[in-house]
């Protein structure tokens, strides 16, 4: 068992982390602290879970949301996707392994991954909407979020939702609240089965360690931590029994990266866009300087005066 | 100018219709408005300009309903101007001594009709570029999509918003590169601005600019020379 986090004091303490740990901030460059926070990371131990939701209730009633009434379409998920309200959803696919013949039940946490290289952040063109905290946690905030919808088409798993009330963007925070104070996740906390841990980068990677090792002793020789390098790695985590797959638990990309489209739409086309647009006014600048304007002549008037008189 | 300034008659040519003037200048100043709240979000150095629309949430809904009122505008313009704006073997001879286009010397440059090759270009790129902003436009604007999602029976994929995003910023930029052409041309032609802004130029400046336009207007024979004390 990993050592549960104990539970806090009943004293005010001061937050952890703040402004001053930021090493990403939407749309601004900010001076990245001396020192960068221990990295925390989720772990989410897919052989472990059982499917309960007890996950998804703690998140709703940490974060204070509420969901719709849904509508039953003979699935486990609910609700069928990710909403502004449901930050953490179960996925459950039902796979049969053509290797043994068996049929798995496969259930997925999915929410926001935390990616060390976040797209949604480098996609919103808002000013401090989107941080990222040295401690590898990213966080929208409210406050700066203009509901424009580019962290949806920056993110490589489809984890944002833009609420129809607010129209601002909502997802999972690492219950970045709880972690300030030295607690884990609220996910993390219900948890009955330890499916879910909530540590440090490095502890949780030497956990997964063992428990992949479990998993390899009892057959699943593809057992892995998925743990993506196409975004710098994540700091929500899985251990996948078939690590080599990651696509047959619910849609889990294989190899997540920001998408090429989105790179040179926040990179080089701005600069490209910013150069083409200020050269075309200087050029015309200079063109009128060293060409003077181009005035109609007495002589035209003239010309243009005796065609008409022609002819009236 | 000059010539008027002096307070000679000469001829005043109808150029614009009013409504064609209304239309234009409704397309003008609803391109102006989309160019200073699309660039608020093109570059976070030039984010402060959506403080002129209220803040970025304001832009963010208020952006595609100028587009819209824009696009409409646009129609209007592509249908008046349309026959005008077909090519013709003159273009190609302009084009080809664009040199003397650029250093004024028109008595080397065939006689034009309403419209040069450069103004078609101006015409037939944007007729291209509002085209294609609408349609990537619709694609970053969640309500607009969500309508036309459900009235084509469509769904659009995660990598064609992506793709949508990268083009309007695109043909954003090319948008506004040819209306800072188009509006320095206007500037750098002088008498040209009073077609727009009055309706007429006068008979010099299309003698020089547009003279085979001048002929047909002639023999139509709708010109009018003002008195001699006007001052316009």
């Amino acid at each position: 068992m990993f050592p549960p986090i104990p539970n806090p004091t009943t004293q005010a303490t001061p937050a952890k982390f703040g402004e001053k740990d930021l090493i990403r901030r939407s749309a601004s460059t900010v001076v990245p602290p001396a020192q960068r926070q221990t990295e925390v990371a989720k772990l989410i131990d897919v052989s472990k879970c059982i499917g309960c939701k007890a996950c998804q209730t703690a998140c709703l009633e940490w974060n204070d949301l509420r969901e719709d009434v849904g509508v039953n379409v003979g699935l486990y998920d609910n609700p069928h996707d990710l909403t502004p309200n449901t930050w953490t959803l179960m996925r459950y696919t039902e796979w049969e392994n053509p290797a043994s013949g068996n049929l798995e039940w496969l259930i997925r946490k999915d929410g926001c991954m935390h990616c060390e290289d976040p797209g949604c952040l480098k996609a919103c063109p808002s000013p401090g909407a989107i941080v990222q905290y040295s401690n590898g946690i990213v966080d929208f905030v409210k406050a700066n979020c203009i509901g424009c919808g580019y962290c949806v088409k920056g993110c490589p798993f489809n984890i944002p939702r833009i609420s129809q009330v607010d129209h601002k963007a909502y997802k999972c925070t690492l219950c970045s609240d709880r972690v300030a104070v030295g607690q884990g996740p609220a996910c993390q906390k219900a948890c009955p089965t330890q499916a879910i841990v909530f540590g440090t980068k490095d502890e949780m990677k030497k956990w997964a360690d063992g428990r992949i090792q479990d998993l390899k002793a009892r057959g699943f020789d593809k057992a892995g931590l998925y743990n993506p390098p196409g975004v710098s790695g994540t700091h929500v985590m899985y251990v996948l029994h078939h690590n080599d797959q990651p696509h047959i638990y619910a849609g889990l990309p294989d190899n997540p990266r920001i998408s090429p489209i989105v790179e040179v739409w926040k990179g080089v086309s701005k600069y490209a866009g910013m150069a083409v647009i200020g050269l075309t006014a200087v050029a015309g600048v200079l063109h009128h300087i060293l060409q003077g304007p181009n005035r109609v002549s007495e002589e035209d008037e003239e010309n243009a005066d005796k065609l008409a008189g022609g002819k009236t | 100018m000059s010539n008027q300034d002096k307070g000679e008659a000469h001829l005043r040519v109808p150029r614009y219709s009013g409504s064609a003037r209304i239309n234009h200048w409704i397309v003008a100043v609803s391109f102006v408005l989309l160019l200073l709240s699309g660039l608020s979000l093109f570059h976070p150095s030039l984010y402060w300009l959506s403080g002129l629309f209220g803040g970025g949430a304001t832009v963010r809904w208020l952006h595609p309903w100028i587009g819209v009122v824009l696009v409409v505008g646009f129609l209007g313009l592509f249908i008046r101007f349309f026959w005008q704006n077909l090519p013709e073997f003159t273009d190609f001879v302009w084009l080809a001594r664009i040199r003397h286009v650029l250093t004024a010397n028109d008595h080397y440059l065939p006689e034009v009709g309403k419209y040069n090759a450069g103004q078609k270009f101006v015409f037939w790129s944007q007729a291209v570029l509002v085209a294609t902003l609408f349609i990537t436009g619709v694609g970053l604007w969640e309500p607009g999509l969500a309508y036309f999602e459900s009235l084509f029976g469509f769904k659009a994929t995660i990598d064609q918003l992506r793709l949508a995003a990268l083009l309007h910023a695109g043909a954003a930029v090319l948008a506004i590169t040819i209306w800072i052409i188009h509006v320095y041309a206007a500037i750098w032609v002088r008498g040209t601005i009073s077609a727009m802004t009055r309706g007429f130029v006068t008979g010099g400046w299309g003698w020089r600019h547009h003279r085979k336009w001048l002929r047909k207007e002639v023999e139509k024979g709708e010109i009018e020379r003002p008195k001699v004390t006007a001052a316009e």
